[in-house]
């Protein structure tokens, strides 16, 4: 190992340069192998969910048992005529609208609180984020009063409020620290061109946070879509979302696994979705904006 | 709570300061207008309901039996610390939270620590990383208990026979390990699902450590335990407080784990899946409300500091800009 390259620094601070490598390498390789074991649960999720329930439930496992999609099929209703279509599409417009809701709200709030501010603006923060520190069951028994009363139990627009209320804080303070980022020189010469606060949010600060506003969405509709506690009390079975769905699921006796894992797939792919996508924000969105 | 925050953050120059007649006029409430909808919308739906609960904590109210409504005070109170079910839940939700919170701050600083180099397909692991908690927490927890918990075809007892043919024992011990150890059962679903949160917070401070002062400390032949004792480690101390309490503030009020893997059952009901119980089962109104306060009150005292922890890095990040 005596290659004479030309200024190669001495032989001792080659070694122990040598052994620095060897020893990142160990290292990386002892990162591969701990994203992999947390990574097997799902994994195995993924794999039972296409296998037949005969190979679902065997021990030891059946690792290479013929793959198929009965599971998937048995899940979307071939047998039973179930339909889990209702549920999903009530997770998905209570999580889109009360994203929208969310956004609608946050952003002329943030606004407020970054770039033409209100006095005491970081009290006003943390009145947003002591809001979400509040535990929700707290708040469940008059909710539930109310919504019994308005007979606007098993709808989803009430879901509708209720995420809007849980993410706003989030949002709140995720769009003030990427609208803190817009110069303010823009937003003047706007104002200055005569256009008023709508104008100005939807046409120049909007497109300038782009990034930042997509993965606060994402954000609150993670959160949304994976809500069980107010969905379970507040909805029946009009209005029943795809966590309660999948709680509900687990009834019928004898081999199911592989069923199971296939909803199990199906009801978590929008999350992982939105959160592979989100990925870079998702610590400032989860850390409620104190981590960048 | 809002009080509670010490430090007030300096804000940045930006802005000029208001001048005094701004301060009521009606230019003050154009730049608070945008700011009201959002605030009367959280204010109505988060506060709102919880003063009711306030006032129903203070009643005897049963609804299935709605004609014997009447004000008893603070009985509801003592009944929360005498009732043993309860009482046992409170217990619970403490070993339930410290548990999670420290499996997740050691196992997501370690992994925190292992992603912050370069290495071939880091942006991979961190992805494979990740992955748990982008599982939706019923469906994690179904596949715990189904998948792998369960005591005849679960996963970790199918390893366990593989195990044990692999070395010629015929038949391998197949714990039942809902039933036998639920609370633990329930921790590690959770563990499994959070640790990668407490790792991006982690690695976020990891990553915001100045590089200069590390390849000093290097260049001054700091061992890589010294560097991590004395350089890292005070750094992270923020991070590790902000992650503590936010997990705290995040598990405390877990329902799904417990709801999903033993529906409460085994001493493993923690006081937000009792409150659900004693309001949605046993229709006990007044009860489920003084039970609800109490959790109020053990989370402020958490949130207080967790607010505290968020206004200083926050205040941080503000002086910087």
């Amino acid at each position: 190992m005596t290659t004479t390259t030309a200024p190669a620094p001495a032989p001792s601070a080659r070694r122990v340069l040598r052994r620095a490598k060897r020893r990142n390498t160990a290292l990386g390789l002892l990162a591969w192998a701990a994203g992999l074991v947390f990574c097997l649960p799902a994994l195995w999720m993924l794999l039972t969910s296409l296998h037949a329930e005969s190979d679902a439930a065997t021990n030891p496992p059946s690792l290479f048992a013929p793959l198929t999609l009965d599971g998937y099929r048995a899940f979307f209703g071939s047998d039973t005529g179930v339909t889990p279509w209702p549920p999903l599409l009530n997770s998905l417009g209570a999580s889109f609208f009360s994203t929208v809701l969310v956004l609608l709200l946050a952003l002329p709030a943030a606004y407020a609180l970054s770039i033409r501010r209100v006095r005491k603006w970081t009290d006003v923060m943390f009145f947003f984020l002591s809001t979400k520190m509040l535990p929700v069951v707290a708040g469940l028994l008059p909710v539930y009063l109310f919504a019994k009363n308005a007979g606007m139990l098993d709808n989803i627009w009430l879901l509708v409020l209720l995420y809007t209320s849980m993410n706003l804080p989030i949002a709140v303070w995720m769009m003030q620290s990427f609208l803190a980022d817009v110069p303010v020189s823009v937003i003047e010469a706007a104002q200055v061109d005569g256009a008023r606060l709508p104008t100005v949010l939807a046409r120049v600060v909007a497109p300038m946070a782009a990034p930042g506003i997509a993965a606060t969405a994402l954000i609150c509709f993670i959160f949304s879509w994976n809500e069980l506690l107010f969905a379970r009390v507040l909805t029946g079975v009009v209005a029943q979302t795809a966590p309660v769905f999948l709680t509900g699921f687990v009834t019928s006796q004898g081999l199911f696994l592989a069923q199971l894992c296939a909803a199990s797939v199906v009801v978590s792919l929008p999350v992982l979705a939105a959160g592979y996508a989100a990925q870079d924000k998702l610590v400032q969105g989860l850390s409620l904006g104190a981590v960048k | 709570m809002t009080t509670a925050v010490g430090t007030t953050p300096q804000s940045p120059p930006r802005p000029p300061a208001p001048a005094r007649s701004r301060r009521t006029g009606p230019r003050a409430w154009a730049t608070r207008a945008p700011l009201l909808p959002a605030l009367v919308f959280l204010i109505a739906v988060t506060q709102l309901p919880f003063v009711a609960t306030l006032v129903i904590s203070l009643f005897d109210w049963n609804s299935l039996n709605p004609d014997k409504r009447a004000f008893n005070g603070l009985d509801n109170y003592a009944s929360v610390f005498t009732d043993a079910a309860l009482r046992d839940s409170v217990l619970t939700t403490i070993l339930l939270t410290t548990g999670v919170v420290i499996a997740t701050v050691v196992i997501g600083l370690a992994l925190a620590l292992l992603l912050d180099r370069t290495f071939f397909g880091r942006g991979i692991v961190r992805t494979l990383l990740i992955t748990p908690f982008l599982i939706v927490p019923v469906s994690a927890a179904l596949l715990w208990k189904h998948a792998l918990y369960n005591p005849e075809y679960g996963l970790l007892n199918g390893a366990l026979s593989w195990v044990g043919e692999l070395f010629g024992d015929t038949s391998p011990s197949q714990p039942d390990w809902i039933a036998d150890m639920p609370l633990l059962a329930v921790i590690a679903a959770l563990v499994w699902q959070w640790t990668p949160f407490m790792m991006l917070i982690l690695l976020a401070g990891l990553q915001s450590r100045p590089a200069e002062v590390v390849e000093a400390a290097r260049l001054d032949g700091a061992s890589a335990w010294q560097t991590f004792r004395y350089l890292t480690l005070p750094h992270l101390r923020r991070y590790l407080e902000l992650g503590v309490l936010l997990g705290a503030v995040y598990i405390v009020q877990n329902f799904d784990a417990v709801f999903t893997i033993t529906a409460g059952g085994l001493g493993t009901a923690n006081l937000p899946y009792t409150i659900y119980q004693t309001f949605y089962q046993a229709h006990e109104y007044g009860l489920a409300s003084a039970a609800g306060v109490v959790v109020v009150i053990g989370t402020i005292i958490i949130a207080t500091f967790a607010l505290r922890t968020v206004s200083s890095l926050f205040s941080e990040e503000a002086n910087r800009a």
